[in-house]
């Protein structure tokens, strides 16, 4: 039976804890055994006795029973921890939105500490008057908010050859999704009077990495922000404290940290950023360059690989999440053979372009075999593919933009791997 | 300013929102001075735009690779460890592990200087000069075959090369070659036949996993919770406890504020060197258990010749050795394939060697 793992671990954890425990740990038994609930029919301590007063935790964290529940990377990925990823546990959150300290990070050279203080923002090249903004002079900018998600364009790129890592996490957990407070990009430039000759912007940041990319200037004057707020708060130092440029749907490279410097040109930088990294070679030994629009794309985040079904069949809640670099996530189906039937999902909440949109799809569990697949559909009509489908356009060395229907095994014994069907 | 005239700017800032474009400036910011802009805009472009006057010849260059990129890159720019390879790979990009390299990937040869120029090396950048840079990139030239040893890189001659994979990239193409083809109602029953599992991830073994064997960040049991809970912080406590203890005995005399200014400043060498549980080699050895250590013992790392050499000699590393071979790593040990420049502060070598007497095997 499904709960049967989960079962030994308790009375392993029992066994060799249980005597200093107490009430609470004969409860789990209890709750399975015949009678009544101790839990319920004795008075807990924390039910008689005080919490923790307001001031134990002037800036909180989660729960410890939470404690699981934190950015995960994988090691043999990288060469520098400074120069790495890192990967959000979406199997363990629910809803749209990612808590700035489990969003995964990815920096060049480190993540670096800039005050507000000590911050500039530079504006020059192809315009009437070169400027130079101190922090103070971006909060004096009528401000907007957007709410997008950040997908790194390398998420899912360990899977190219196949099934590869046992988890969301790792597989799709390079995203994050924030509701951010800034100053439309387009107001900075328009304030330095942007010359008809230029038609790029260069956005680079203050690390040692510096980081640039090319952005065309159709999307800067669209809906770039330079953001200074995110989730109500200011931005984590890991993501760009004081400022980050906010590039709504595009590939998470060019979304530059701690950004220092806005260049406009009359043509792109071509950044190794942009060259060396961030193309994409196709089977023909060329390359697509400029692939910054992040496509359709959803997966099952639970049950999933790190969220095994422990609680046997029945009921069971299928969650995840859907997201379009072209817009708003219009459906998403569920298939449970592999992708040969399928029904659509509830979207729960509201689906707002270029963001992650939650979906759920709650089924009776009979306790067999599944092969859990999800499948994206966005305002254009764009369907998510299969990896197989996009294999055969882009062969296995395409790295980035990999955003291939996922399929998760739930076996009868509720655990799930990361597999591929055919 | 009046209150009036306030209200008067007030009002024409809520017309300024509403409208699409602002049509008047806000006049914030100032104008940026040409020695700021000279100072923050060193971008290079591919038809040559931003070259800063200067020159550098393939030897020059091949020294400076030695000293300030060989580490990670090696002598011939062919990359050590898991650090990027940037010479060779011609006519691999077809092959089933293309090597993307200067020479085989990269389109323009301004991507190289404006990338060493402001980028390099790694955990140093902006440390190499004009001059320094144009003898790498001419270097790097030298090393994919493209320019001969007496090759002198100029901004004067810099646009005359062209990288053989110059013509190799295309704009994004999707909206052609794929969109059409993933567009119309997706396909809802009997879409194809019977499937199976012909790929399972477990096969490979290569995601991090939790003590337990599952992959990390598995959810606990919920119903479980309640009895794990308590032995998990127990063990949390123990595992934050057991370093502090042990450091504390193995150390006693270390003091704990310089060691974590150690760690600090440790930050320079994380590239290179692992510390830690589970330590395993980088670009260098681990650093665990160092004090007291006989130098180049470390199991399964390749030293210098240089190093191995020092090491017969009885070299150990102590505290007054370590002090010397990070105050001037090749003036302490020529040889030495340890290419960090030195901690030029005595607290800064001092806080090191606190933190590493921290660490245990």
């Amino acid at each position: 039976m499904s709960d049967e793992p989960a079962r030994g671990a308790s009375r392993r954890n029992f066994l060799k804890g249980g005597a200093a425990l107490g009430a609470g740990a004969l409860a789990t038994g209890a709750v399975r055994a015949e009678g009544a609930d101790p839990l319920i029919t004795e008075v807990q301590d924390w039910a008689s006795s005080f919490g923790d007063a307001v001031d134990a935790s002037p800036y909180g964290m989660p729960i410890r029973f939470e404690s699981h529940v934190v950015r995960r990377n994988v090691e043999w990925l990288t060469e520098s921890p400074v120069s790495s990823i890192n990967f959000t546990p979406i199997h363990a959150l629910e809803g749209t939105i990612t808590p700035q300290g489990c969003a995964f990070e990815r920096h060049h050279s480190g993540a670096i500490e800039l005050s507000k203080a000590d911050y500039r923002l530079m504006i020059n090249g192809l315009v009437d008057t070169p400027l130079v903004f101190t922090f103070e002079d971006l909060m004096r900018f009528p401000r907007t908010t957007v709410t997008a998600f950040l997908e790194c364009a390398a998420n899912g790129g360990m899977e190219w050859g196949g099934a590869q890592l046992e988890g969301c996490q790792f597989t799709q957990g390079m995203i994050h999704n924030m509701e951010y407070v800034g100053v439309p990009l387009r107001y900075l430039l328009e304030e330095a009077g942007v010359q008809a000759e230029g038609k790029w912007i260069y956005a680079e940041g203050a690390d040692a990495s510096s980081n640039g990319r090319s952005i065309p200037m159709e999307k800067a004057l669209d809906d770039v922000v330079v953001a200074f707020f995110a989730n109500g708060e200011a931005l984590r130092k890991e993501h760009g404290y004081p400022v980050r440029l906010v590039v709504p749907g595009w590939e998470g490279n060019m979304w530059v940290k701690w950004v220092r410097r806005i260049g406009v040109y009359d043509q792109a930088v071509e950044s190794r950023e942009e060259t060396s990294k961030y193309t994409d070679l196709m089977p023909d030994g060329r390359a697509r360059k400029w692939t910054w629009v992040m496509d359709a794309k959803s997966v099952i985040t639970s049950p999933s690989p790190q969220a095994p079904v422990r609680h046997g069949k029945g009921p069971l809640v299928l969650t995840g999440l859907a997201w379009s670099g072209h817009g708003r996530i219009t459906k998403v189906d569920v298939s449970l053979d592999g992708g040969r039937n399928w029904q659509e999902a509830r979207i729960t909440g509201e689906a707002k372009p270029k963001a992650l949109t939650r979906f759920h799809l709650d089924i009776d569990w009979d306790g067999s075999e599944l092969l859990l697949q999800s499948r994206a559909t966005d305002e254009t009509g764009y369907v998510q593919p299969t990896k197989d489908a996009l294999r055969e356009i882009r062969g296995l060395n395409n790295v980035y933009h990999n955003n291939g229907i996922q399929t998760w095994w739930l076996k009868s014994d509720g655990e799930v791997e990361n597999v591929e069907v055919a | 300013m009046s209150k009036s005239l306030n209200l008067l700017v007030g009002t024409a800032m809520a017309a300024l929102i509403a409208a699409p474009a602002m049509a008047e400036k806000m006049g914030l910011g100032r104008p940026a001075l040409p020695e700021e802009i000279a100072a923050w805009d060193v971008s290079v472009l591919p038809d040559g735009t931003g070259l800063p006057k200067g020159e550098g010849d393939v030897l020059t260059g091949e020294e400076v690779f030695a000293d300030k990129c060989a580490s990670c890159h090696g002598e011939f720019a062919e990359g050590l460890d898991s650090w990027p390879v940037l010479a060779g790979g011609e006519g691999t990009l077809q092959h089933r592990r293309p090597v993307k390299t200067i020479g085989s990937y990269w389109p323009y040869l301004s991507t190289v200087f404006d990338y060493v120029h402001r980028s390099m090396p790694f955990g140093a950048a902006q440390t190499v000069s004009t001059d320094e840079a144009y003898a790498i990139t001419a270097f790097l030239l030298y090393s994919n075959g493209l320019v001969e040893d007496d090759y002198v890189l100029s901004n004067e001659n810099f646009t005359e090369n062209t990288l053989p994979n110059a013509d190799g990239f295309y704009p994004d193409d999707r909206a052609e070659s794929e969109y059409p083809l993933f567009s119309g109602e997706g396909c809802m029953s009997d879409c194809g036949p019977e499937v199976k599992v012909t790929k399972r991830a477990v096969d490979l073994n290569v995601t991090p996993e939790d003590p337990d064997g599952r992959p990390a960040g598995t959810l606990p049991d919920i119903m479980a919770a309640a009895t794990a809970a308590a032995p998990a912080s127990e063990a949390q406590e123990t595992s934050t406890d057991a370093p502090a203890e042990t450091t504390e005995t193995a150390a006693a005399e270390v003091d704990s504020e310089l060691a974590e200014a150690g760690q600090k400043v440790f930050k320079k060498c994380a590239a290179c060197h692992k510390v830690g549980e589970g330590a395993k080699n980088g670009t260098g050895p681990h650093l665990n258990a160092t004090i007291g250590r006989a130098a180049g013992s470390v199991e399964g790392f390749k030293y210098s010749k240089a190093m191995a050499d020092a090491a017969a000699e009885g070299l150990v590393w102590d505290e007054a050795s370590l002090m010397s071979f990070l105050e001037n790593p090749k003036g302490f040990l020529k040889g030495t394939k340890m290419s960090f420049a030195g901690l030029k502060k005595e607290e800064d070598r001092a806080a090191i060697v606190a933190y590493l007497s921290t660490l245990e095997p």
